[in-house]
């Protein structure tokens, strides 16, 4: 069927998957971002080690190709002729196809399904697909240049400049923007959104236990862009609770001035700008 | 052939790494330069704590002293130990003091984007002076600018003189007899490190929504504090 050296490439690639695999799986797969901050984190490093050690024995193919080509084929002086021609091989072009197929509608379901099963940590546009079922508790992320604030509507609209998330608890974001693009990234909950102005982007986050996490704008947004980051935290609920009474009576004083909680703003035209 | 070939892939590769290396140290050079000169603010003892006293002035155009090729941008300036104001926005300041704060404000009112900011956070007491007078949250449609610096949860918004104001400040700098709100706070400043300020109004005139130019530019409403 094949020729000895298409054996030799085959036979070296087998070998080489079947020792990568599963340890690509096993030690390389548990150390990827973003680690196990909350169930979508943990969520998101199951289906990176997936992905991961489904292309393993792709890029272990490369790799032993590579080798051959370099081992074989160099140029070690004298005239430059033509090689072999090329030849068909019918069952080498089947099994080409039907691998590479395979592995292509593989890695389309599972991501397919995985987004459908709660969004995956990221934004989900205004009618979210993925959608939870149980007790939400929402929290709204408004970007502008060059910091994000947070209200809890559940809590009389109050909003400050930290988030701070009950721990144990599914929470519904809703990400917008007062003036340009932006993007919240809470890396270590696997949270990512796209923040427009105009547009309430939604998606959900299950928190685990007290830990802190880092919040940063993954759009570039502007001068501050790089310095438009702080840090998140999980608390217990009654940490949680006495946090919120803190901070209504801290904004008191503005509260008034707040616009009611809506899913987005539209503040209103600048007086001297342009 | 081998070792020449190999020689030339070695050299490409430490000249990338090196490569790699000095373009790190430019971008973080720029970083850290963006803005220069900083301003070294004096600083005093008082019991053994250094205290700071820094006084600075917003004012609607900066003029053609301070800055030739963009006369009309808002600006921030900070005044010397002379009573010189300067159109510096990196302000060296020591770690772990106390810094009193006056801001001349001779701007008109904008408008804050987010009425959060309205309420002064980061300072003693969550309240500053506002010609004299306590205050801790100001309406937001009367906001000129704001002084912020996020990294210490710092936000003070500044009062504008009204639109009837007879005696307005045409172009920097401008002097105390002109109309202007007063502003003092105290804050704190902790270990060394390069922490932005910003206005958080979008108070650049002529500019979409008011976030071009000098909202955008280092050296106007934007710049350092530089705790060493």
């Amino acid at each position: 069927m094949w020729s000895s050296p298409g054996r030799k490439v085959v036979t070296a690639w087998i070998v080489l998957s079947v020792i990568a695999t599963p340890l690509v799986a096993a030690f390389l797969g548990p150390a990827f971002p973003p680690g196990n901050g909350s169930t979508q984190g943990t969520e998101q490093v199951f289906d990176n080690t997936v992905l991961t050690t489904t292309i393993t024995p792709v890029v272990c193919l490369l790799l032993v190709f590579f080798a051959y080509v370099l081992t074989q084929h160099r140029h070690r002086g004298g005239a430059l002729v033509d090689g072999p021609p090329l030849r068909d091989d019918p069952q080498v072009r089947v099994w080409w196809i039907v691998l590479t197929s395979a592995t292509v509608l593989f890695l389309a379901g599972f991501g397919t399904y995985e987004l459908l099963q709660n969004g995956s940590g990221g934004g989900q546009g205004p009618s979210p697909i993925a959608v939870p079922g149980g007790h939400k508790i929402p929290v709204q992320v408004i970007a502008q240049q060059w910091q994000f604030t947070y209200r809890y509507p559940t809590y009389g609209g109050l909003e400050t400049p930290q988030l701070v998330l009950p721990a144990d608890s599914y929470i519904e974001l809703h990400v917008t923007s007062l003036d340009a693009i932006h993007s919240f990234w809470a890396y270590e909950l696997g949270v990512k959104a796209d923040a427009n102005p105009g547009v309430d982007n939604v998606t959900f986050v299950q928190t685990k236990g007290p830990e802190t996490f880092h919040v940063r704008c993954a759009e570039l947004c502007g001068l501050w862009h790089g310095y438009m980051f702080n840090n998140g935290r999980v608390v217990p609920m009654a940490q949680f609770t006495a946090w919120v009474k803190a901070q209504q009576r801290n904004f008191a004083p503005v509260a008034q001035y707040l616009p009611k909680y809506s899913t987005t703003y539209f503040p209103d035209p600048q007086r001297r700008a342009g | 052939m081998r070792t020449a070939t190999g020689s030339k892939l070695l050299g490409v590769l430490i000249g990338l790494a090196v490569a790699g290396v000095l373009i790190g140290l430019y971008v973080n050079k720029l970083t850290l330069d963006a803005g220069s000169p900083a301003y070294t603010v004096p600083v005093t003892t008082q019991g053994g704590h250094k205290v700071v006293d820094l006084q600075i002035e917003t004012v609607a155009a900066v003029g053609p002293q301070f800055s030739p090729a963009h006369p009309d941008y808002v600006s921030y300036l900070v005044r010397d130990a002379q009573g010189a104001w300067l159109r510096r926005t990196v302000w060296r300041l020591p770690a772990n003091a106390t810094v009193h704060v006056t801001i001349y404000n001779f701007d008109s009112a904008s408008g804050l984007r987010n009425p959060l900011y309205a309420r002064p956070q980061g300072i003693d007491g969550n309240s500053f002076t506002l010609d004299g007078k306590p205050t801790d949250v100001i309406d937001p449609n009367d906001t000129s600018h704001t002084f912020a610096v996020p990294a210490y949860g710092l936000v003070v918004p500044l009062s504008g003189i009204p639109d009837s104001a007879k005696h307005p400040c045409g172009y920097a700098p401008c002097a105390l007899s002109l109309d202007h709100r007063t502003i003092t706070f105290t804050f704190h400043t902790g270990k060394q490190g390069h922490f932005r300020w910003q206005c958080f109004v979008p108070c650049a005139a002529g500019w979409i929504d008011g976030f071009g130019g000098p909202m955008q530019t280092i050296g106007y409403m934007d710049g350092f504090l530089d705790v060493v």
